[in-house]
């Protein structure tokens, strides 16, 4: 419990989000004490990943409308080995800040060349890459006038079970992060930071897209007994 | 040097559009001897079904993934994981380990689902003697026709007993 790592992660019990209120459980965690780290299952995905399953760009006839970026990094466990074969997946609205989901009802266009989804297995390095738009911030009602910043969907699923981790990738400089009741359920300023990209040079293409790098670092593999074995 | 985690966010009401498919609600196929099919119902504070939660189970014969419908009801077809196979913990009951999203979840929440033809081994399960008798009743599933039922209750009287992650 003691652990800072673990406390990046957001309580459940947050309730400036207005959604936690009838969902986050109310009664404390019971501890494992280290039983879940090990817990493997095989991941079968490979063989339904197509080669274009990265490029989000290129799913339709024509191109999407938006800046077209490319998102890049490692996924990388805490003692900072590469997770290879994670099968990443990410989902995202599109350049108008509409997702192509019935149940969307903000008043933007959708796109038809844009379906929002994309997926890849990581690299021998943990590598991953997505060609992509930069999604539109959009409108909610968890508060009067409330916009989520621009974001990108990350899920995480590699064959350890401690490993998987759902999230957000956010955008630098975005003027909304200081409403936004779901960046700001992480309690501390570093950790928060973390969820932010940063442009990257070596990654934007000249004439052609800029260029986003976000690792993403998830538990590791090994058995890291909590504290003692006390209870609560 | 540890890295510092990357933190969770929440799936939000829109993950069927990248999660819908890679991974699906068959760990085995519905014919194969042994096929378990687990259904149940994703309920809130307020008893209302949650009908933007995924469900995903873990074992070592590999992991299934099913969102709930407009009702709040999943179902996933699994087999009884061999004893042990997945954690080595000799005294561990067979299990399936559960993780749930939703909109409104920050983090996941992670429980387990135990059998309920297996008396003895959930008697002698470490996990299970820790918890009360009320607590330890939203972990076993219940035997109903055409398989096994697992409900999660998010929240309430019979709140689901959830582990640290």
């Amino acid at each position: 419990m003691g652990d800072s790592s673990r406390s990046a992660h957001p309580p459940n019990d947050s309730p400036a989000y207005g959604s936690s209120r009838l969902r986050a459980p109310q009664q404390p965690l019971h501890v494992l004490a280290g039983r879940l780290s090990e817990l493997t299952a095989p991941l079968l995905a490979g063989e339904t990943i197509g080669p274009l399953d990265h490029d989000l760009t290129r799913q339709h006839d024509g191109e999407p409308l938006g800046e077209r970026i490319t998102v890049s990094g490692r996924v990388l466990d805490e003692e900072g080995n590469p997770v290879a074969g994670a099968l990443v997946e990410v989902w995202q609205a599109n350049a108008a800040g509409r997702y192509a989901h019935r149940s969307d009802q903000h008043p933007a266009p959708l796109d038809p060349n844009f379906s929002g989804a994309g997926r890849c297995l990581t690299d021998a390095e943990g590598g991953y890459r997505f060609i992509t738009i930069k999604p539109g911030a959009y409108p909610w009602r968890n508060h009067p006038n409330a916009w989520r910043p621009a974001h990108v969907h990350f899920s995480v699923f590699s064959p350890a079970f401690a490993q998987r981790l759902v999230t957000q990738m956010y955008f630098p400089g975005d003027p909304l992060f200081a409403q936004d009741p779901i960046f700001n359920s992480v309690p501390d300023e570093s950790a928060r930071q973390r969820l932010v990209a940063r442009w990257s040079l070596e990654l934007t293409q000249p004439e052609w897209s800029l260029g986003y790098a976000w690792d993403i670092v998830v538990a590791g593999r090994e058995a890291t007994p909590l504290d003692d074995d006390a209870s609560e | 040097m540890r890295l510092p985690l990357t933190p969770s966010q929440t799936v939000g009401p829109f993950f069927r559009i990248g999660l819908s498919t890679t991974i699906g609600s068959h760990v085995v196929g519905e014919g194969t001897p042994g096929a378990i099919r687990i259904s149940g119902q994703v309920l809130d504070g307020a008893g209302e079904p949650v009908p933007d939660a995924l469900i995903e189970t873990w074992q070592a014969e590999g992991a299934g993934r099913c969102a709930t419908d407009e009702e709040g009801h999943f179902a996933i077809v699994t087999s009884k994981p061999a004893r042990n196979a997945i954690d080595g913990a000799a005294t561990d009951a067979p299990h399936l380990d559960v993780s749930v999203f939703a909109r409104g979840l920050l983090t996941r929440l992670v429980t387990r689902m135990y059998f309920p033809d297996e008396h003895a081994a959930n008697d002698a399960d470490p996990v299970l003697r820790a918890l009360s008798s009320a607590e330890r009743s939203t972990l076993v599933a219940v035997s109903e026709s055409g398989g096994l039922r697992f409900d999660i209750h998010l929240q309430g009287a019979r709140e689901t007993v959830f582990f640290d992650r």
